[in-house]
């Protein structure tokens, strides 16, 4: 664990009773099941919104609170243990689009209204399955931007998009020009495909943003995995010490100790290298996209490898869509491949590194 | 809050000891030894002392310098913990290094500090401060490994001294040490409760036979050390009998601070592009200045990040102890990832060279490529020592993870 000031100490205790109390796992079974076209829990996005959550990342001018990443982070993290179907880790990057390459007049309509979860803003990036941001055809002329988005996160239902043309980000405020195509994926929340057609657009300003908030997507993302991870990790072991064979509970089996010190282990490395990124983010630091793509790639083979191992070590149980593990397993495999898989971070980290 | 930036930057300045520090330094420090490194901490052996080595270990050792925490009445410096930080900086700052070391300093020292009667630390601790004496440890026997609390080593009640026979192994620097902290069964109806903690005075006198084991790096750090009939004084029991396993696993503690410590300095030792700048210039790059097998790229990769990580994770293990949360859960993965670390560097490394990486001695080899076999080879112990790698994941299953014995 980070080194935590008073105030985000509160913040991480207070989302992990939130998680727990008012968004357990159940929480996100019924809200599979019932299908809403949102793909998330909107009653509990509107206390999400009351708790300011929304606004961590806004500065304070706006209505936010101006916490920073580390302690989006942690709540991202919290929900994350819990499934919580929430556009938190979508609507905070996108905020800090705004905050930083918009004008006043645009950060003045939308922030307010971010920051207490009345507006709900996603980033509409990757064109193809894969993630790629080298490769973007969409464009824009005269103000008006045209081109097809691919698996945007809380797309079905954003108010708001920030969009990567080739020259950089804009901002796509309403339904003019926006048409949404809604996928139904293993994950259960939403990704849908965007198709603007001469939608009115407005410039976000600034070197290199589009990079600088797909970092940031990607670290809280990889927060979410982070307590994703350590659930599912902490329900297999609890699952171990309870199911008996052969007159005995699985924990005392030393070939299954030894899987579980594994993880455990993967699972320390991947805390460290996780915050480590947030807190790169925060300190402003020239390194955020070495940090970013060192969190994804050991984040998401750590990931991997514990929700994997959830199912194994659960045995015919972790097979049946009444249990758990198969919704931390669908979850993780759509995370493991949302702002590029391990692979393309350890390419990305090879390459600034001169491997 | 508490960042890097708070562990990372020079400790409060306590000026007045950091002036009297760095004078004291400039004018005992012999400007030869500028850089040079800590024979005695080594368990390669002894290189012989020069002039100006043992002329800086007398000065260190009489200012007590060279245990700068330890009590001034047993010879150690007296300082506090933040002293010894700021002297530590400038021993850096002039390119000096402390002079003494060994397992009776990191080991033996701490512990006989905390169980020792005043009489034993009065006979033994001013010669450690000194850096007078080697210690060596008398743990490991043929049977008793993983399985320590196993040994069989005897030590006889005689009325005024042990009679002891046994055989103890892996005993590193056994040839080149002067006394032996022991644990010996003084009991032989318990497992644990009859062990005792006893200390041999000479590891010179009858009785004592001492066989360095040759290792398959070709190294003999370790022995073989048998004990026939060696008579030892009551006194030099510490605590009590069957007392052996507490002290002893307390001693444990101050060897595993120390190897995570070397853990530590392996990711430092490790860090940077060393490994791709060696695969670039054995296997070539290819037109974008990338190494050119890409399937050995993607694997140093994946070495690198490991090694990223692990960094990451010690600094964080300092942080955590730093603003008492108390010891990180974190500090339990340290062994294992070091030791992981550690050989996979090494097998790259040999892989990278091709045949020259498996040089063993002589002509046609340079000699970083005749080190890198014998690193490679000597690395297969770090996931042995100290707790081997399957010893750490059975601890972190138990100690961490609550899962429980097999009945």
């Amino acid at each position: 664990m980070a080194v935590l000031n008073e105030e985000q100490t509160m913040l991480r205790d207070m989302a992990r009773e939130w998680a727990d109390n008012e968004s357990p796992v159940t929480a996100f079974r019924n809200m599979r099941n019932a299908a809403p076209a949102e793909g998330y829990d909107s009653a509990a996005w509107s206390e999400i919104g009351q708790m300011g959550w929304g606004g961590i990342v806004v500065p304070e001018a706006y209505g936010g609170s101006d916490f920073g990443y580390l302690s989006l982070g942690l709540v991202v993290e919290q929900l994350g243990r819990n499934l919580a179907a929430s556009p938190l880790a979508s609507v905070g990057p996108a905020a800090t689009a705004i905050a930083m390459g918009s004008s006043d007049a645009a950060k003045n309509d939308w922030l307010g209204k971010i920051a207490t979860g009345d507006a709900v803003a996603t980033l509409a990036i990757d064109e193809g399955p894969v993630h790629d941001p080298a490769t973007i055809a969409t464009a824009v002329a005269d103000g008006k931007l045209s081109g097809t988005k691919e698996f945007v996160a809380e797309g079905d239902s954003a108010d708001l998009f920030v969009v990567a043309a080739a020259d950089g980000l804009y901002l796509v405020a309403g339904d003019e020009g926006v048409t949404r195509h809604s996928r139904t994926m293993a994950d259960a929340r939403s990704h849908a495909q965007i198709v603007f057609d001469h939608a009115p657009a407005t410039r976000l300003g600034g070197t290199d943003l589009t990079q600088k908030i797909v970092d940031r997507a990607t670290a809280v993302l990889a927060a979410e995995m982070l307590g994703m991870a350590e659930q599912a990790f902490a329900v297999t072991n609890d699952y171990l010490k309870t199911r008996v064979q052969f007159g005995q509970p699985l924990s005392t089996f030393q070939a299954l100790q030894h899987r579980m010190a594994k993880q455990f282990t993967e699972l320390e490395l991947m805390r460290s290298v996780v915050e480590a990124a947030l807190e790169a983010i925060d300190a402003g630091r020239s390194d955020i996209d070495q940090a970013v793509s060192l969190a994804k790639a050991v984040g998401g083979e750590t990931l991997k490898l514990v929700s994997r191992e959830m199912v194994q070590l659960h045995g015919g149980i972790g097979m049946t869509d009444e249990y758990d593990a198969g919704l931390y397993l669908k979850r993780a495999a759509v995370l493991e491949a949302m702002w590029g898989n391990a692979a393309y971070h350890r390419e990305r980290f090879a390459r600034l590194n001169d491997y | 809050m508490a960042t890097a930036a708070e562990l990372d930057a020079p400790t409060k300045p306590l000026d007045t000891f950091r002036h009297e520090a760095r004078d004291w330094i400039e004018a005992n420090f012999p400007p030869a030894l500028k850089h040079a490194g800590n024979a005695m901490a080594t368990i390669e052996g002894p290189a012989d002392e020069s002039a100006d080595e043992t002329a800086w270990r007398t000065a260190m050792g009489k200012k007590g310098w060279g245990v700068p925490t330890w009590p001034q009445q047993y010879g150690g410096g007296g300082l506090t913990s933040a002293e010894a930080r700021v002297l530590n900086e400038e021993l850096g700052r002039a390119g000096a290094f402390n002079p003494i070391g060994g397992m009776g300093v990191m080991m033996f020292g701490p512990t006989l500090l905390e169980y020792g009667t005043d009489a034993q630390k009065q006979k033994y601790i001013p010669d450690i401060a000194m850096g007078n004496v080697r210690w060596c440890q008398g743990y490991s026997e043929p049977n008793a490994g993983s399985d320590l609390a196993n040994i069989q080593t005897f030590a006889e009640d005689k009325g005024d001294h042990y009679l002891v026979n046994g055989q103890k192994t892996w005993t590193s620097g056994g040839q080149w040490a002067d006394k032996c902290f022991a644990l010996v069964r003084t009991d032989k109806s318990q497992k644990h409760a009859g062990i005792s903690f006893l200390l041999i005075d000479d590891m010179h006198a009858e009785g004592v036979e001492v066989r360095p084991i040759n290792l398959i790096s070709g190294f003999s750090p370790f022995c073989e050390t048998f004990f026939t009939n060696v008579k030892v004084p009551k006194e030099n029991l510490v605590g009590q009998e069957g007392q052996g396993w507490t002290i002893g696993t307390r001693l444990l503690q101050h060897e595993r601070n120390s190897l995570s410590g070397g853990g530590g300095s392996a990711a430092r030792m490790n860090a940077g592009n060393g490994i791709t700048a060696l695969a670039k210039q054995y296997r070539g790059a290819d037109e974008h200045g990338r190494i050119k097998d890409a399937d050995l790229r993607s694997r140093i990769i994946r070495h690198e990040m490991d090694q990223r990580a692990f960094a990451l994770t010690l600094r964080r293990a300092a942080l955590d102890a730093k603003s008492n949360q108390g010891p990180s859960a974190a500090t339990s993965i340290m062994k294992n990832v070091g030791a992981r670390i550690t050989q996979d560097r090494a097998e790259l490394g040999v892989e990278i060279m091709g045949m020259n990486g498996l040089g063993w001695e002589g002509e046609g080899f340079s000699s970083e490529e005749i080190n890198q076999t014998r690193v490679w080879l000597w690395g297969k112990a770090v996931s042995i020592y100290g707790g081997s790698t399957e010893i750490q994941n059975n601890v972190i299953a138990k100690r961490i993870l609550g899962m429980l014995d097999h009945q």
